[in-house]
């Protein structure tokens, strides 16, 4: 009874902070606030062949659910986010950098007290599907619901009933630290009005059964958007579907995969984007920073043939210029290219070749290396300061790593050297100048 | 450069002339060795890298100095000829995140076990010489204090010697008790204090956070001096346990 009087009572402060809310995200809101997944699978269609539905849903069916739910778990990548450093699998407790402040991630397992002990099949779809707790409880969009809501039932079904195998884990989850005014109760109520809808996948009938399932994957649990797409200053995915981002603050870029300069799928082969996926490197790229952490926890898991399916869509995003290769300014000081080419050859030649033709795999080319002249050069400064291993997968478990260079460059050198990268053998990418190196210079780890 | 099938060839040297079948098989030899050593030309315009462990870790070698024998004019430790089990136990302790060092993790985090051993085997067999220790600017006080600590400890406060576990000459004990001396005094009151204040853990139970617990911060200033000014002798290895009263119990020290 206290806690309705205090309620009432704090009612219309309430009403006041939802309305100021309301007209800040209102101005922020964009001209981007409808687009989601690409329009050929966002099209209604009335007449879907039933076979393609039970294609899509269940490609890599396999009767048990457990052993299905464990899959999929694996395509979702849950273990990712809700397992802390060193610590219990599916227990949570993960920190979460978010613009916004910190989130905890929770725990998974079966516990009664602290995990999802008490849930129902029903309780794990509503928070899959419509992103809300068991109390009813709007859940943080840090967990990825506006992906996962694409997920289907019979798949929630099977992910709830895997869960529910895992061994209980007694660890209290941690409540977030947001910032302020993040932190105001009711603010992801008004959040969710603008940028979430509950939603199930719709398959395209004009499109093969493969190429819908990888529409299924990429789209839902695979949840690739949720660092492809740009965000806009709310968090809401307002940018081009998978159109490409920078990942704050951790300091990546997701590239585009919508443009041939920067991470389309459309440069490779399928085997070759197949090999990318699976491996983490191919002759031409390899996987790094939370890529890297992605190919090595859920993609290296997945069937061939799902891989497949998300490569032959991944293939048919409509192409946009965005994050493609970033024009050359036209004054750039000459000295600080000789310098570049002096340091390129000193410390990088010995392994990625004089002419930067490199030793694929290991020693990626830097020729037409797209990490080198993507519009967004931050992967690329963050490869040079802090280097680091491709991610040890079944296809290249002894992998090699590269020194980071952070240590041995101050920012001037570092940004000529990557300078040169970027307009040598006729690379046409713009310089970077030593102030966007410093801002990388710190190494975020969770 | 032209080139020409092997199988159009054949087909041209068989169809030329009538000849036996012992001739036509010498040709076919001399043509599999000429377009083997054409082939021999060509991939040596490819470069592929050493597919050593050594080449492999260049991303340690950056930092850690070649073969991992930083020496103690930096802050960065030696790291080549430590214990292997040592070495592993640290590389997933950073992984893991019971050490804090963010360039670490980074490096490791997505490496399993069975190569973590493999790189930390690869270290434990290097043995480049040492360098002479770095001058220690202490009062010769301080170094008979330290070396009272690292020699006999205190029994009346219970804090055991260095000795009594890292080996009688501090060279360190197989499988994972590290060596001691050839390491940077900043290094090793880093290591003091990441323990005092948990930043440093091992397996339980921690006893090096046990020891640090035990010693005030004169102690650990004495014990680094004497430490980090102490010569290594050039055929240092760490000592194969025999047998051992640790006055401690300490995790991680199986195989």
């Amino acid at each position: 009874m206290k806690g309705r009087h205090r309620s009432r009572r704090a009612l219309p402060i309430w009403l006041t902070v939802a309305l100021i809310a309301l007209l800040g995200i209102w101005s922020l809101r964009g001209v981007g606030s409808v687009p989601r997944g690409p329009e050929a699978v966002l099209a209604p269609s009335k007449a879907l062949p039933k076979d393609l539905a039970a294609q899509v849903a269940g490609h890599t069916l396999v009767a048990d659910p457990i052993r299905r739910g464990a899959y999929l778990a694996l395509a979702g990548n849950c273990a990712g986010c809700h397992t802390a450093r060193g610590g219990q699998p599916y227990a949570g407790g993960r920190k979460i950098e978010t613009p916004f402040g910190l989130v905890y991630t929770s725990n998974l397992t079966p516990d009664t007290q602290t995990g999802l002990g008490r849930w129902s099949a029903d309780d794990f779809w509503r928070a899959l599907h419509e992103g809300r707790s068991r109390d009813g409880r709007a859940l943080n969009p840090a967990f990825p619901y506006t992906s996962y809501t694409r997920v289907n039932r019979q798949d929630s079904d099977a992910l709830f009933a895997w869960l529910r195998e895992l061994p209980a884990v007694q660890q209290a989850n941690q409540p977030a630290a947001l910032t302020f005014p993040w932190n105001l109760p009711g603010l992801i109520e008004v959040w969710r009005w603008f940028y979430f809808r509950a939603e199930a996948f719709t398959p395209d009938p004009s499109r093969d059964a493969q190429w819908n399932r990888g529409a299924y994957l990429v789209q839902g649990l695979g949840h690739c958007g949720e660092c492809h797409t740009a965000r806009n200053a709310l968090g809401g995915l307002t940018g081009i579907p998978l159109g490409g981002a920078n990942l704050m603050p951790q300091g990546w870029h997701a590239p585009s995969l919508r443009s041939r300069g920067a991470g389309s799928v459309e440069v490779w082969t399928p085997q070759q984007a197949v090999e990318w996926l699976q491996s983490g490197l191919n002759q031409s790229a390899v996987a790094t920073g939370p890529m890297a952490r992605v190919v090595m926890d859920s993609l290296q898991h997945l069937d061939r043939d799902d891989l497949l399916a998300m490569q032959s869509y991944l293939r048919t995003l409509e192409p946009s210029a965005a994050g493609a290769r970033a024009a050359k300014s036209e004054a750039i000081d000459p000295g600080y290219l000789t310098l570049g080419g002096q340091l390129y050859k000193k410390h990088c030649a010995e392994c990625h070749g004089e002419g930067g033709e490199g030793a694929p795999p290991h020693y990626p080319a830097l020729v037409g290396n797209r990490t080198v002249t993507q519009g967004s050069s931050i992967n690329l400064i963050r490869a040079v300061l802090h280097g680091g291993f491709a991610p040890a997968t079944r296809g290249n478990p002894r992998p090699y790593g590269m020194p980071p260079f952070g240590p041995l460059l101050n920012d001037r050198e570092a940004g000529a050297l990557m300078s040169y990268l970027r307009t040598a053998w006729g690379h046409q990418a713009s310089p970077i100048e030593p102030r966007a190196v410093n801002a990388l210079r710190s190494v975020p780890i969770d | 450069m032209r080139t020409v099938s092997p199988s159009a060839l054949g087909q041209s040297l068989g169809s030329g002339r009538s000849q036996g079948l012992a001739s036509r098989r010498i040709w076919a030899l001399l043509l599999w060795i000429g377009l083997g050593l054409a082939s021999t030309d060509l991939s040596a315009q490819v470069r592929t890298p050493d597919d050593s462990l050594a080449a492999r870790v260049q991303a340690c070698t950056g930092c850690h100095g070649p073969q991992g024998r930083a020496t103690p004019d930096g802050y960065l430790p030696r790291i080549a000829g430590k214990p292997a089990g040592y070495l592993f136990n640290q590389l997933r302790h950073f992984r893991d995140g019971r050490r804090n060092a963010a360039s670490m993790t980074w490096m490791v985090d997505l490496l399993p076990d069975a190569y973590l051993r493999e790189i930390a085997g690869h270290f434990a067999q290097q043995h480049p010489p040492y360098p002479p220790p770095m001058p220690v600017a202490v009062g010769r006080d301080v170094l008979e204090r330290g070396l009272a600590l690292a020699r006999v400890g205190d029994p009346s406060r219970k804090l055991p010697s260095c000795i009594s576990c890292h080996g009688q000459d501090l060279l360190g004990v197989q499988p994972a008790i590290p060596g001691l001396l050839g390491l940077p005094r900043d290094y090793l009151n880093a290591q003091f204090g990441a323990w005092r204040n948990g930043t440093r853990r091992a397996q339980a139970p921690d006893c090096m956070a046990e020891v640090t617990r035990r010693m005030a911060p004169d102690d650990v200033a004495a014990v680094t001096a004497w430490l980090a000014s102490q010569p290594v002798p050039t055929d240092a290895r760490a000592q194969v346990l025999v047998s051992q009263n640790r006055p401690l119990d300490c995790g991680g020290l199986e195989p």
